[in-house]
């Protein structure tokens, strides 16, 4: 060890080291340009000079990066002196490059404005990095100096492209003044890596992460492109992590496992465009994918979120979509199903960030918004300005002098023409995954003739090999939330496979008992983290602990180069009992994502975790303050001070935990609820089925064909036999709920069920109330037996009757077996969609109905192919593989006539026979057809005592009255509410398969619940005072959990008002406590006195 | 910038879930914005009681901004549109004390949006430098 003295501090180092390092290693700054930690100090530059002060000697200037550390000598990095002699380097350096920003930058920090003497603007400030890099690191000199005095200067041997040079370019990122280096060495240049989580539309490090949410969210190296790891040079990253990270040795690893069930979720291919070549992908720059455009339209993407064209980088100010690129074609005769939804949120998204000036064309063929919410949102798309046109593009050419875009299209008046865009976008469709031949081999399953794996309606998430399930667009092509839904429903199929084996694998963690605080003065401790250089970099992380020491009540304070580190853990542990420390604070990242480990730490320790308080002087300081570190150092001190203000108010809290009732109710006893509840019993859960009306199957008791030809009702009765014999499950039939009280895990219901009262304890509820069919009062519904709905033509062709209408026995209208002996005579039959459906009551798309309306014409086919079928329809939206039987009705000469929302169809009966007129854009007239059978496809409506049972649940509706999940996206079955699940028609209008996929999901989300014994509420919630509360009430309607109640209760004679908060509902948000004006109620460890504490200490001057 | 050597203090309440990864975000973007900002961690902006925002400004600080998620991402459901009506008192309240109403502010910032997290920083710093001390500042 050599003992020496900087800036009057005595230190004692390792020997070998230098200066610079022993420095920096104590956190005073010192300027530097040749030095490189990689590389073998050079002390060109002498940027880095340092008075060294040798006992008996005068002092002397040194370049601290080279000069080495000796015992006894007195180092002082900043006086006067120093500073001239640093002033004079930057001055020179600033003659040779004048126009560097590193350099004009390093004479500002100097007071250098301008040189005294004659600039030379050179390129080269001979600080040799390059050099030393090319040779030291790469092996390869294929630079070097030549030349002495005046004349030296970095040259390649007789001033040629050099073979040796193997263009890694790290010469030209190293060079401090911006010079590519490597264009002396080679003529060709670096190989960009491109970036392919942003489509390849930048470059990216080959040693990076590889997208901004991955997990674990650390860079990993490219073993294809490390210099290191392929040919044994560089290195330097290694060199550079200070947490020495880097671990070369890493090795693929081959695991194998046991395992009890497989899910298969290998996601999809996104169509290659280079496949429609007509549209020009890869040869026109400005003709780009929707993926790639979503990635230009991110924050994180590669232009920081600016809209600009590949070709020139310039503001596009027309943009068009072509929807359809790779699906609904020959070759691919499905719907990709997110196309349509994607191409509109990148328009309004496009044109919230641009503005009026944007121009935005979708050229489609039918909008398929068929999802929850998504009509609104095509219709919100359509008043901002997203301009529709209903096409059919043929080709896109470029315009060579601004690389425009030339889309030819043919109306659907069959009229050519043709418009220009700045952008064009494809919206690419979903293909399976590149490994689903793989994945079918091994596991035995049948690939679709698109090679996706389809399942069956009602088992939407199994293969056919048992254990094995499918979830996600390699079923068939869908959007996150049915994505989601299906996720969850094999992780129910898969806990009723493998209930037995719940819970086996987990450990808990033992944590030693708890150190009583109470009654004890704060002693407080504070860790602050370098980070590395992130903090320690930008300020001086001694002097910010030197400063916590002087903060009231702290009692210890130190600096760990990575707090979080397992050695700093094991630092804050023995400082916790060495000191006796009552109160933690760690200066560092964000809580959000370290608290949980620093809490962990302490009480590994024996403290309470939330004696706990971090100071984020990183996130929020050093790493946006980088360019002001004396204010970035005072800043970091005030938010270290006002940590310790708040922590000192500390208390130990604790997670209650509560025993639950691990029964499920499910309200609803349709294919939803009883797929729901089945899956339940076989997890061994104890089930009520509640049904309202005396029978169970719900909706599909009317459903009497699928598309892909299931019969629904053998499946149905099925399950209704198994749910009646299971013993785990009790049915209620004829029941109404009463009243439903408590909360997740507990709740209490009380219910009629055919004439008897019963009362229930349940830790859950699933909602499975279903919807019903839109009863028509538009087109003459009901004024003549010969206009019927959908669900009353399936119900008659179930029959076979002869006729299809309502109960007439006119020979006239039996359209489905000829009469026998009778000549045939053709029949007509017409289809209304969007009965009840995106009007201005009712702006929703029912989804089913179009896949409905082929079915039955489809059917009527099948049994009398003379029969004319009409489709008045506005967008056909068969999505995903429903798509082959639109394409199937159409070969079968079903006719499909679109109409527009403002000329809905005319219905009138002349004489007895039917007539529907209808306007048909195709051909700008009106088209009249007399027919024998008027179909309306009435949509799905939300049940009218849904709004009651929301009540009783409290948990939300939509505007359109059906049951408001948590997140539309990512919780499809969750509700706000914990411990309430919704699945099937309830949600919103669904196939089967999709009520099933829905259904399963809930029971695996109620699962996670009542699999516990216990659960653990909280900690940080709301907590009443009574002296303070006088029961004024105000705190208990803003409450968004109703989690308050007054209550009144005598106390010394008289009645005292008070509020009492509901454990199990609040989330501790703090509302009431905000509301409170008698300091009445607080949130645990953010109370007033919390805050006021942190604010007082921000306003402290120091 | 009109008072070059006023160097305000400028407190902002920041939820949580949305604004304080907001500002986080900012960091891992290396987006820089005034020192002056000291965030103030609450779990929600409907936690913010008004005596903390009057306290505040009537003990030295120059400005108060609550910062929480878009109206319809709360967390909590619908604690923002509490703290939006709150705000409108608070400003009420400021008159009768004297202080300006542009020293306190209500913002949204989500969890994704570090530039706006930065420019929301940088745009209240420049109002408050504008408008000077506060009247309450010794």
């Amino acid at each position: 060890m050599v003992t020496l003295s900087i800036n009057n501090q005595k230190i004692e180092v390792n020997e070998g080291i230098t200066l610079l390092t022993a420095i920096e290693g104590i956190g005073i700054k010192v300027p530097t340009l040749c030095h490189h930690k990689a590389l073998i100090p050079y002390g060109a530059c002498r940027l880095c000079v340092v008075e060294v002060q040798v006992p008996e000697r005068a002092a002397s200037l040194q370049a601290s990066c080279s000069y080495p550390v000796i015992s006894g000598i007195t180092v002082t990095t900043d006086n006067e002196r120093i500073r001239n002699a640093r002033k004079i380097v930057a001055e020179l350096l600033l003659v040779r490059c004048p126009d560097s920003e590193t350099i004009k930058k390093i004479a500002d920090e100097y007071g250098v404005k301008e040189p005294r003497i004659k600039k030379k603007n050179e390129d080269c400030i001979l600080c040799g990095l390059c050099v030393r890099m090319c040779e030291q690191r790469m092996g390869r000199s294929a630079i070097g100096f030549t030349g002495r005095g005046p004349r030296r200067k970095q040259e390649t041997p007789f001033g040629k492209h050099n073979e040796m040079c193997w263009i890694c370019g790290a010469c030209n990122f190293i060079c401090p003044v911006g010079k590519k280096v490597q264009t002396f060495t080679s003529d060709r240049l670096p190989i960009p890596i491109p970036d392919s989580f942003n489509m390849g539309l930048n470059e990216r490090a080959v040693v990076n992460v590889l997208y901004p949410q991955a997990i674990p969210n650390k860079p990993a190296i490219d073993n294809n492109t490390c210099l290191h790891l392929n040919y044994d040079v560089c290195g330097i990253c290694k060199e550079v992590c200070e947490a020495k990270a880097i671990d070369y040795e890493q090795k693929e690893q081959k695991l194998e496992l046991n395992v009890g069930a497989i899910i298969l979720s290998p996601g999809y291919n996104l169509f290659n465009p280079d496949l429609k070549p007509d549209y020009g992908y890869g040869k026109f720059k400005n003709v780009i994918t929707a993926l790639e455009f979503e990635r230009i339209l991110s924050a994180s993407g590669p232009f920081q979120g600016k809209i600009i064209r590949p070709s020139d980088k310039t503001d596009p100010e027309k943009i068009a979509w072509i929807q359809c690129v790779g699906s609904r074609d020959h070759e691919r005769d499905y719907c990709s199903a997110v196309c349509c939804m994607y191409a509109t949120k990148e328009a309004i998204i496009a044109k919230e960030h641009e503005g009026e000036k944007l121009k935005c064309d979708i050229f489609y063929m039918d909008i398929r918004a068929f999802s929850k919410g998504f009509e609104e949102y095509y219709i919100r798309a359509q008043k901002l300005g997203v301009n529709y046109i209903r096409c059919r593009p043929l080709s896109i050419k470029e315009l060579p002098e601004t690389n425009n875009l030339i889309i030819d299209y043919l109306t659907e008046d069959d009229r050519k023409l043709s418009g220009e865009y700045d952008l064009v976008i494809l919206s690419t469709g979903l293909t399976s995954p590149g490994n689903a031949k793989k994945l079918a081999k091994e596991f035995g399953l049948e690939l679709n003739k698109y090679d996706f794996c389809e399942t069956s309606s009602f088992a939407p998430v199994d293969s056919p090999k048992e254990g094995v399930f499918i979830t996600g667009v390699f079923t068939e092509p869908k959007d996150i939330p049915e994505s989601v839904m299906q996720g969850s429903a094999a992780a129910a199929r898969i806990l009723s496979l493998l209930y037995t084996e719940k819970g086996k694998l987990v450990k808990e963690k033992v944590y030693p008992p708890e150190k009583d605080v109470k009654g004890e003065e704060p002693r407080v401790g504070v860790f602050v983290c370098h980070c590395g250089r992130n903090i320690g970099g930008v300020i001086s992380v001694p002097e910010v602990v030197g400063y916590v020491k002087t903060l009231p009540d702290v009692v210890h304070a130190e600096d760990n180069l990575f707090t979080c580190s397992a050695e700093s853990g094991e630092k804050i542990k023995q400082a916790i009992n060495e000191h006796n420390l009552n109160r933690v604070i760690v200066a560092s990242c964000t809580p959000r994502t370290h608290e949980p480990l620093f809490q962990s730490i302490i009480q590994e320790a024996g403290l309470n975790p939330y004696l706990f308080e971090m100071a984020n002087i990183r996130d929020q300081c050093t790493w946006v303050h980088m360019h002001e570190p004396k204010l970035a150092l005072q800043k970091a001190k005030d938010l270290v001070r006002m940590a310790v203000a708040k922590a000192r108010f500390l208390e130990p809290l604790y997670k209650r935990k509560v025993k639950i009732y691990r029964d499920a109710l499910v309200i609803g006893g349709g294919v939803s609820g009883i797929t729901s509840a089945i899956n339940l019993a076989e997890q061994y859960f104890e089930v009520y089925l509640l049904e309202k009306s005396d029978t169970l199957g719900g909706n599909l008791k009317q459903v009497k064909f699928l598309l892909n030809g299931d019969d629904p009702q053998k499946k149905l009765n099925s399950l209704i036999d198994m749910v009646k014999h299971h013993p785990k499950i009790h049915i209620f039939t004829n029941s109404q709920i009463v009243k439903i009280d408590g909360s997740v895990g507990n709740f209490s219901t009380e219910f009629k069920s055919d004439g008897n009262v019963h009362t229930i304890n349940h830790g859950v509820v699933i909602v499975a109330t279903g919807a019903e069919e839109y009863k028509p009062t538009e087109y003459m519904y009901g004024q003549d037996k010969k206009i019927i709905t959908q669900t009353e033509l399936e119900e008659n062709l179930a029959k076979g009757s002869r006729q299809l209408s309502g109960q007439t026995t006119n020979h006239e209208s039996s359209v489905a077996t000829p009469q026998r002996g009778t000549r045939h005579k053709q029949q007509t039959v017409v289809m209304i969609q969007c009965v009840g459906s995106r009007d201005e009551k009712r702006p929703y798309c029912s989804r089913i109905c179009c896949q409905q309306a082929i079915k039955n014409a489809l059917l009527i086919k099948e049994k009398s192919p003379d029969t004319d079928v009409f489709i008045l329809y506005r967008d056909i939206r068969t999505y995903g593989f429903n798509e082959g039987y639109y394409t199937k009705a159409r070969e079968k000469d079903v006719r499909f006539i679109a109409y527009n929302a403002d000329k809905k169809p005319e219905v009138e009966k002349i004489n007895g026979q039917l007539k529907v007129s209808v306007y048909n854009p195709v051909l700008d007239a009106k088209v009249n057809i007399k027919t024998d059978l008027l179909i309306l496809s009435t949509g799905v409506i939300p049940r009218d005592d849904a709004k009651d049972l929301a009540q009783k649940l409290k948990v939300p509706l939509t505007k359109d009255g059906f049951f408001l999940e948590a997140h539309m996206k990512l919780r499809p079955v969750d509700f706000a509410n914990d411990g309430v699940f919704l699945c099937g028609l309830a949600h919103f209008p669904k196939t089967v398969d999709e009520s099933i996929a829905q259904s399963l999901a809930a029971s695996s989300r109620a699962s996670t619940i009542i699999s516990k014994e216990k659960i653990e509420l909280a900690a940080v919630i709301s907590n009443v005072v009574d002296e303070n509360c006088d029961g004024c009430a105000y705190c208990i309607d803003p409450c968004p959990y109703k989690a308050l109640t007054l209550f009144e209760y005598m106390r010394e004679g008289s009645i005292k008002k008070t509020v009492e908060v509901d454990e199990l509902k609040c989330k501790g948000c703090g509302t009431c406590m905000a509301t409170c004006p008698k300091k009445g109620i607080y949130v645990r460890n953010f109370t007033l006195e919390h805050i006021t504490a942190q604010v007082e200490a921000a306003l402290q001057t120091v | 910038m009109t008072n070059n050597n006023f160097d305000p203090i400028i407190l902002s309440f920041c939820c949580n879930w949305c604004s304080y990864a907001g500002a986080d975000l900012a960091g891992v973007s290396r987006l820089p914005y005034p020192t002056n900002i000291l965030i103030i961690r609450v779990m929600c902006s409907g936690m913010v009681h008004p005596n903390l925002v009057i306290n505040a400004l009537t003990k030295g600080a120059d400005g108060v901004l609550i910062c929480g998620c878009h109206i319809g991402d709360c967390h909590y459901l619908e604690g923002n549109l509490k703290a939006q009506s709150r705000a409108e008192a608070i400003k009420l309240m400021l008159q009768d004390f004297g202080i300006e109403d542009e020293r306190f502010r209500i913002e949204w910032v989500s969890a994704s949006e570090g530039e706006r997290f930065a420019q929301v920083m940088k745009d209240f710093t420049e109002e408050i430098k504008n408008l000077g001390p506060s009247p309450y500042k010794v």
